[in-house]
């Protein structure tokens, strides 16, 4: 049993090749059905969005396994030719497989290192591919472990933290002079995409007053629409400057529209709390003189930029603490694969049952102190009897069963039902270990109990 | 037993000021998580010592310049831990903890001792006016990380400090806040002296000049409230105002110690 990733991303195939290859969320199931037809592949995967299409995939045979996926990829889009596609399909196996399926879940492999949406798109690729039965235990464990790698790196690191992007970063310092950005009113001069972008943005972070000033009254009148603003005439926006706590300026005016005078007298009018100022405009539409004035907060462009550019910075230094964690999951979830082989799993269960069945007869044995030695030998054989008739079938089942599709959903199971991954209950054998057992941290998480349960038929159908 | 207390004390804010002046360099949050477990364990210790103090001496043993100062550290902590506990700001810490400590030492050089008390309600004057003076030590480090904050957004310095502070309106809002507290309660500890004067001495005023700085300083935060509710003081300036009206406050203290441990009035 191994897994396999195959697939190409941003950074290794230009958007032509992406598109072509790219699976909308409609045929999502047919595209699984199909990945799953392909000879030894045991449990399939695909995460498909516009920077990348990959196949997370649990195969018998290394070479195989990867040859039948790029089989898959090729069939996927009839007008590019396997020539066409190898130079842009990575390949990885294993341990460095599972790291990848970490690093992509915490957006170390985004473009925009740290991004959210990419933890989202993982999810709901993950529910089709549940739901259509196509993962099995191996990727089930694993997708989940990578949602909760991706989790723990978002709330230990700072990834995900600051804006990237020049609208955003206007946001970020709205937040640094306004505590409360819903009880804020934001005015917007002129119509530009950036300008647009961060109203929207703020809109987004709870502003529910958005005014608008245009030199074109209608194109006022539609983003008013947009935002459910009001707009106001362009010849008196100065006038109702002192109402607006954000203004966010971009027009295409050459000169400044925004003058010392007029911020001055805004300021005064609003009893000196502070204002903040936002010129996407180049040329500037404010006086830079303006941020000389007490209680005015003006930033411009490059503000914004050298702004992304620092928090670009410290993604890059918090990513580098992020792969640290994501090796050490690697390490904690190729131990419990290594469980999953069939030999191991027989000699812990056979060490199991040997220690439950001796603690017994000593406890059988202490209490009837008369008997002789023929008795005793009867006692014993009782005791091994029985434990061997009921172990007999397991092993069977297991060793049988170790070779088909659902072989490691059976050998999980048996971990589980004798408790093999607790280590303090071999010392203690008795009615309390499987209990134990089912306590593990990981199979508490919700879900880690129903992924036995729905893919039981599966398995059986396999068989 | 009650020194021990206080030196444990002593010690635990010494630490704690420490964690969080170092947190305000760093960039993850550990530093100010130890400072907040490490004052709360002095804050415990602290309010051991105090209610020793007040079992062994009653309410009235708060009339000593080395109690009162010592109550007021208590309680500035005791802001500290709601602010960081309730609202997250661990940068509060990095201000006001350094504050307590040094009225802690201060209060640590003095004799514990004074002679008896002219009147046995002194301790309701000096309890007030102390909790008055902790409103504006928060209205100061609200000022001073307002000044701080103002600058860097200014100068456009997104450093660790910035990322530290909380939004100017929050530390605006914090100023007004600890003045609107702050006031009232020193106008009713200035009341509760001035009675205890007059039943003293047969004088509501004898115009010494710890009198007189209380007086100014009263003053002066009363107009810095006017001036917020009528011509807009706020912000900036209020910061502004707060620092040097705290200056005066400190002023007023030291008088009251170089004069006899408040033993006076």
């Amino acid at each position: 049993m191994h897994i396999i990733v195959v697939g190409l991303s941003h950074k290794t195939a230009p958007v032509e090749v992406r598109e072509k290859l790219a699976v909308p969320e409609s045929r999502l199931d047919e595209a699984l059905a199909r990945l799953r037809s392909y000879a030894g592949i045991k449990e399939g995967f695909l995460l498909s969005t516009c920077n990348r299409v990959e196949v997370y995939a649990v195969v018998e045979q290394i070479e195989e396994g990867h040859a039948r996926v790029h089989e898959f990829f090729s069939d996927t889009h009839l007008a590019l030719s396997s020539e066409q596609l190898t130079p842009h399909l990575y390949g990885y196996t294993g341990d460095r497989a599972i790291g990848h399926l970490f690093r992509v879940a915490a957006s170390l492999d985004s473009m925009i290192v740290g991004e959210p949406q990419i933890l989202g798109q993982l999810k709901d690729a993950f529910e089709v591919a549940l739901n259509h039965k196509a993962s099995g235990v191996v990727l089930n464990k694993l997708v989940r472990k990578a949602i909760s790698v991706a989790k723990r790196v978002r709330t230990e690191t700072k990834i995900a933290e600051t804006a990237v992007s020049v609208s955003y970063a206007a946001v970020e310092l709205a937040k640094k002079i306004f505590s409360n950005l819903s009880e804020k009113t934001v005015l917007l001069v002129g119509a530009g995409e950036m300008a647009k972008l961060a109203a929207q943005h703020l809109v987004d972070q709870g502003v529910r007053k958005v005014s608008i000033t245009t030199r074109d009254a209608a194109s006022a009148v539609d983003l008013a629409r947009r935002f459910n603003a009001t707009s106001i005439p362009f010849d008196h926006f100065r006038h109702e400057m002192a109402e607006a706590d954000i203004v966010l300026c971009s027009t295409g005016a050459a000169r400044y529209l925004i003058g010392v005078e007029d911020v001055e007298q805004a300021v005064r009018r609003r009893m000196n709390r502070p204002i903040f100022l936002i010129d996407i405009s180049v040329p500037r539409n404010i006086d830079p003189a303006v941020k000389d004035i007490d209680n005015a907060f003006l930033f411009d462009i490059d503000d914004l930029e050298t702004r992304v550019e620092q928090n670009l910075e410290e993604r890059r230094r918090e990513a580098v603490k992020a792969e640290q964690m994501v090796d050490e999951e690697v390490g904690q979830i190729l131990h419990w694969l290594k469980s999953l082989e069939v030999t191991p799993t027989i000699v812990a269960l056979r060490h199991r049952a040997e220690a439950i069945k001796q603690a017994e007869i000593e406890k059988a044995l202490a209490r009837l102190q008369n008997l002789s030695a023929q008795e005793r030998s009867v006692v014993e054989g009782l005791a091994s009897g029985i434990v061997n008739k009921l172990l007999h079938g397991s092993l069977v089942t297991l060793k049988a069963e170790s070779t088909s599709g659902g072989g490691a959903m059976f050998i999980e199971a048996a971990r589980r039902f004798f408790g093999l991954d607790d280590p303090t209950a071999a010392g203690r054998p008795g009615d309390t270990s499987s209990a134990a057992a089912l306590d593990e941290p990981d199979s508490a998480e919700p879900g880690a109990t129903r992924e036995l349960s729905e893919q039981h038929p599966a398995g059986k159908r396999q068989t | 037993m009650t020194a021990i207390f206080f030196m444990a004390t002593i010690a635990l804010y010494l630490g704690g000021t420490a964690f969080s002046s170092a947190y305000l360099s760093r960039r993850d949050d550990t530093l100010a998580k130890i400072a907040l477990g490490v004052t709360g364990v002095g804050f415990l210790m602290h309010t051991v010592a105090l209610l020793a103090r007040v079992v062994e001496a009653g309410p009235e043993s708060l009339v000593s310049f080395h109690d009162a100062l010592s109550f007021f550290a208590w309680a500035l902590v005791l802001v500290f831990l709601w602010v960081d506990v309730r609202h997250h700001i661990h940068v509060m810490g990095s201000f006001l903890l350094p504050l307590a400590l040094l009225s802690l030492i201060w209060a640590a050089a003095l004799p514990k001792e004074t002679s008896a008390p002219m009147l046995k309600t002194v301790w309701v004057h000096v309890t007030l006016s102390m909790l008055g003076t902790v409103g504006f030590a928060v209205a100061f480090a609200a000022g001073l990380m307002y000044v701080i904050q103002d600058g860097l957004l200014k100068s456009k310095q997104f450093n660790v400090l910035y990322s530290k502070l909380p939004p100017l309106d929050f530390l605006d809002h914090l100023n007004q806040l600890a003045i609107v507290t702050g006031f009232p309660l020193l106008t009713l500890g200035i009341i509760a002296g001035a009675l205890s004067a007059e039943v003293a001495r047969g004088a509501y005023l004898n115009w010494n000049p710890e009198q007189v700085w209380a007086l100014v300083t009263w003053a002066f935060y009363c107009v810095v409230l006017l001036g917020r509710i009528t011509v807009g003081w706020r912000a900036k300036r209020a910061a502004y105002l707060t620092i040097i009206g705290f200056g005066g406050v400190v002023l007023t203290l030291i008088g009251v110690v170089l004069k006899g441990h408040g033993a006076a009035l």
